[in-house]
């Protein structure tokens, strides 16, 4: 009888323990399947965003070029024959590749309707001409079959990206350019290749003609400088901070400022930039240099922590045995703390990079945010990064920038995933635990 | 990883840096003219910069988009190369910024360039509208005349509220925020000439010109006006998507994006080529840009530039810049406008 009321009791006692048991367990489940949530909706918006912009920017890298039998007519380049390079860049290459579109259409002979026949081509298609004629005189007075650059949309119609059966008066390309589009394919004059311009020009008005090859290098001038200026100012700073620094309120005080530092929102730099280095410096306005040394302000607080961090995380026993065995301060820190501490310190000095790589705001007021053609050659020359050449196509009407835009950010990502991954690289290879 | 390296290396960074430090104390001479000023005027400005830099053996101008405000900024502020020498503006001088310009010694040569239409535009598949500025007023404004003197709060919640010719549709507007020179001019031509259209606002315009101001450019905060954004693809992009909301931008973009986009009519006419060039659509405004006579001379190529900006090639009826969305002006005008640029003819006002 006591027994059985014992053993209902602990069964009792063994349900309820169970059940309490189910409930822990479920709770954990759940918890589980909310933080796997969090990881899926982050990777599907991730996978969202890059599938849209590699959808909308993979048109850009492929360019629709026509094939045109240029006769370089000796009259028109070179009357005087003098053969000289000034002449030679500056002939009326246009005129010629016009006269080669028109032969193609020998029935087109009304004045409005050439016009529009010689908008097929774009109008910078005959750039590369003068290019060969200084290279190689001997073509002039010959005919050459090259293929050139057509308009924008002609472009974007050829990658399909406008609909033929639009009523004629709301499309771009009007009827006649379709027929003569469709005349010239049947004859394989129209072909779709690499846009290697992309990659080795500056910006243009022009969608086809426009490249990102000025902002990368403006981009990495300007890195350079920022980082041979945040750099070494960072990690003199965080190792005086760190090692030497004797801690009282001032010090204190210096810390609290570095890390409010670190927050303090990129277009106030901007600002800064523009009353110190324009105003006051008189530096000149749009130069990487001006640029850099802003991105570089902007980057010391991180570079700072990030290497405080790092020194901090060299265990005092190294410090202890290198004083021990009769080391200065001085060589304790270059002979032993400091390399120990380098692969921290360029990590957070690549993800500072990689954030300065990707700022608009603090160049908008010392003028990087402009049009320029010209690629730069110096850390003086005028000239705009990456992320700003975004926003200028981003913002353009023409809507073959569109895929522009997307493909100049393709290109962005891949040289912050580039920094980052070494950032990783870094961090494997070199960390030590202790 | 040994400190020789590492010392090595922080010498050359730092020596480096101090070296970009010095180098910056020297003024340097610019060879490339600098422009600023509005973004409207921007797309033009910098084809020809383009143009110039390909035939002229001058360097291609460098073109910043800092708005027509922040650019008079810049440029008014002093004489010398550290100061841009052209600036582009959505809207002609103001009286302040031409004071400014005169104290620093500035002698401005004014250029117009042609016209620009703003249109209210929705998606193709969306209803038809038939606008006319009062329309518009009784739609966006904060506060509309009551009938009996006074002001009250905008009622208007449908198209059909507004104007029972209009379709039935919520009030959705999506333009660009204040900052902005297209909102300044939208609120100008086109809400002013609305509110013009009330005889008691009318009669307070010629009382009392702020507090008609005041009325005529507030536009409601109350979510049928929809603040978008300075990007105009941006608007472009979210009409495609909301075929019952209009959206205010610049006629480039409804010129690029004609397979999508149908411009509203004001006042009976539709925000075509012709209709703005001709000065029938009500809602266009005037581009100029502005050149600082003191740096012709000094920094190369400035009066060239003028020349190729006022060509026929550039700015004629088939000239690139209308490729570019460019409204020309007359040819009467053209011709006068080339003649005073071109001999740098100072501003007076």
């Amino acid at each position: 009888m006591t027994d059985m009321a014992i053993s209902t009791a602990a069964d009792k006692q063994q349900t309820e323990f169970s059940a309490r048991l189910q409930k822990r367990y479920a709770a954990e489940r759940r918890f589980r399947a909310y933080g796997l949530g969090a990881i899926a909706i982050a990777v599907s918006i991730l996978g969202i965003l890059l599938g849209t912009i590699s959808f909308q920017g993979a048109p850009a890298f492929f360019q629709t070029y026509m094939k045109i039998d240029v006769y370089f007519d000796e009259a028109v380049i070179d009357p005087a024959g003098t053969r000289e390079e000034r002449t030679l860049r500056t002939a009326n290459y246009q005129a010629l590749a016009k006269r080669g579109l028109y032969e193609i259409f020998p029935e087109v002979t009304e004045r409005r309707e050439k016009r529009t026949l010689s908008r097929l081509l774009s109008s910078g298609a005959y750039r590369p001409l003068g290019e060969m004629v200084v290279n190689d005189p001997s073509i002039i007075g010959t005919t050459q079959t090259i293929w050139l650059v057509t308009s924008d949309d002609i472009d974007t119609f050829y990658k399909g990206q406008i609909d033929r059966e639009t009523v004629e008066a709301d499309r771009r390309v009007k009827d006649n350019e379709i027929a003569w589009v469709d005349a010239l394919e049947a004859d394989g004059r129209v072909d779709l290749q690499f846009n290697t311009a992309f990659f080795a020009t500056g910006d243009s008005r022009e969608p086809e003609l426009a490249g990102i090859w000025g902002a990368v290098v403006g981009s990495f001038l300007t890195l350079i400088v920022t980082l041979s200026v945040s750099f070494p100012l960072g990690v003199s700073a965080a190792v005086y901070l760190e090692e030497f620094a004797p801690k009282n309120r001032w010090t204190d005080l210096i810390e609290v400022n570095i890390n409010n530092l670190a927050a303090v929102p990129s277009i106030v730099f901007g600002l800064l930039g523009l009353a110190v280095f324009l105003s006051f410096f008189g530096m000149p306005r749009s130069a990487p240099l001006v640029g850099g040394l802003v991105l570089a302000l902007m980057t010391l607080p991180t570079i700072i922590i990030a290497t405080r961090a790092a020194l901090k995380a060299v265990p005092p026993s190294i410090r202890e045995a290198a004083l021990g065995v009769g080391a200065s301060d001085l060589q304790v820190v270059t002979h032993h703390v400091l390399p120990l501490a380098m692969p921290g310190i360029l990590t957070g000095t690549i993800i500072g990079m990689a954030q300065a790589l990707g700022e608009t705001a603090p160049l908008l007021m010392i003028g990087m945010v402009a049009f320029i053609v010209d690629v730069p050659s110096s850390v003086t020359d005028p000239s705009t990064v990456l992320p700003v050449q975004i926003y200028i196509w981003a913002d353009s009407p023409e809507r073959a920038f569109v895929a522009k835009t997307s493909a100049a950010i393709m290109v962005l990502l891949g040289f912050l995933i580039t920094m980052n991954a070494i950032a990783v690289m870094l961090r494997k290879r070199f960390e030590r635990r202790w | 990883m040994n400190f020789k390296n590492l010392a090595q290396n922080v010498a050359v960074a730092a020596s480096v840096a101090v070296a970009s430090f010095t180098m910056a104390g020297v003024a340097e001479a610019r060879d490339q003219i600098q422009i600023v000023g509005s973004s409207t005027v921007f797309p033009f400005s910098t084809a020809v910069a383009e143009r110039f830099g390909q035939t002229t053996s001058f360097s291609t101008p460098v073109v910043e988009s800092t708005g027509s405000g922040g650019g008079m900024k810049l440029f008014c502020s002093g004489v010398g190369l550290e100061h841009p020498d052209i600036t582009n503006a959505s809207r002609r001088i103001k009286d302040s910024e031409f004071g400014k310009c005169t104290d620093n010694g500035i002698t401005i040569t004014e250029v117009k360039i042609g016209f620009d239409g703003i249109v209210l535009a929705n998606a193709k598949e969306g209803a038809e509208f038939y606008l006319t500025t009062r329309d518009i007023f009784l739609a966006l404004a904060k506060e509309i005349p009551d009938g009996n003197g006074g002001l009250i709060e905008n009622p208007h919640t449908n198209w059909s509220d507004v104007n029972p010719q209009l379709p039935d549709l919520r009030i959705e507007v999506l333009g660009p925020p204040p900052t902005s020179g297209t909102r300044d001019a939208f609120v100008e031509l086109a809400m002013e000439s609305g509110a013009k259209t009330f005889p008691e606002l009318k009669a307070l315009r010629k009382e009392d010109k702020k507090a008609f101001k005041a009325v005529a450019h507030a536009v409601r905060e109350d979510g049928a006006f929809v603040e978008a954004g300075e990007n105009d693809n941006l608007i472009v992009q979210k009409l495609t998507a909301n075929p019952n909301a209009l959206g205010i931008f610049g006629f480039s973009f409804l010129d690029q994006n004609s397979d999508r986009l149908k411009g509203s009519i004001v006042d009976g006419n539709a925000p075509t080529f012709d209709n703005i060039a001709g000065g029938a659509y009500p809602i266009s405004r005037s581009l100029f840009f502005y050149v600082k006579q003191e740096h012709v001379g000094t920094v190369p190529g400035i009066e060239e530039f003028v020349a190729e900006f006022t060509s026929e090639a550039a700015w004629g009826p088939d000239g690139y810049l209308i490729d570019k969305g460019l409204i020309p002006l007359p040819e009467a005008d053209r011709d006068a406008i080339r003649g005073s640029a071109t001999s740098l003819a100072p501003l007076a006002m």
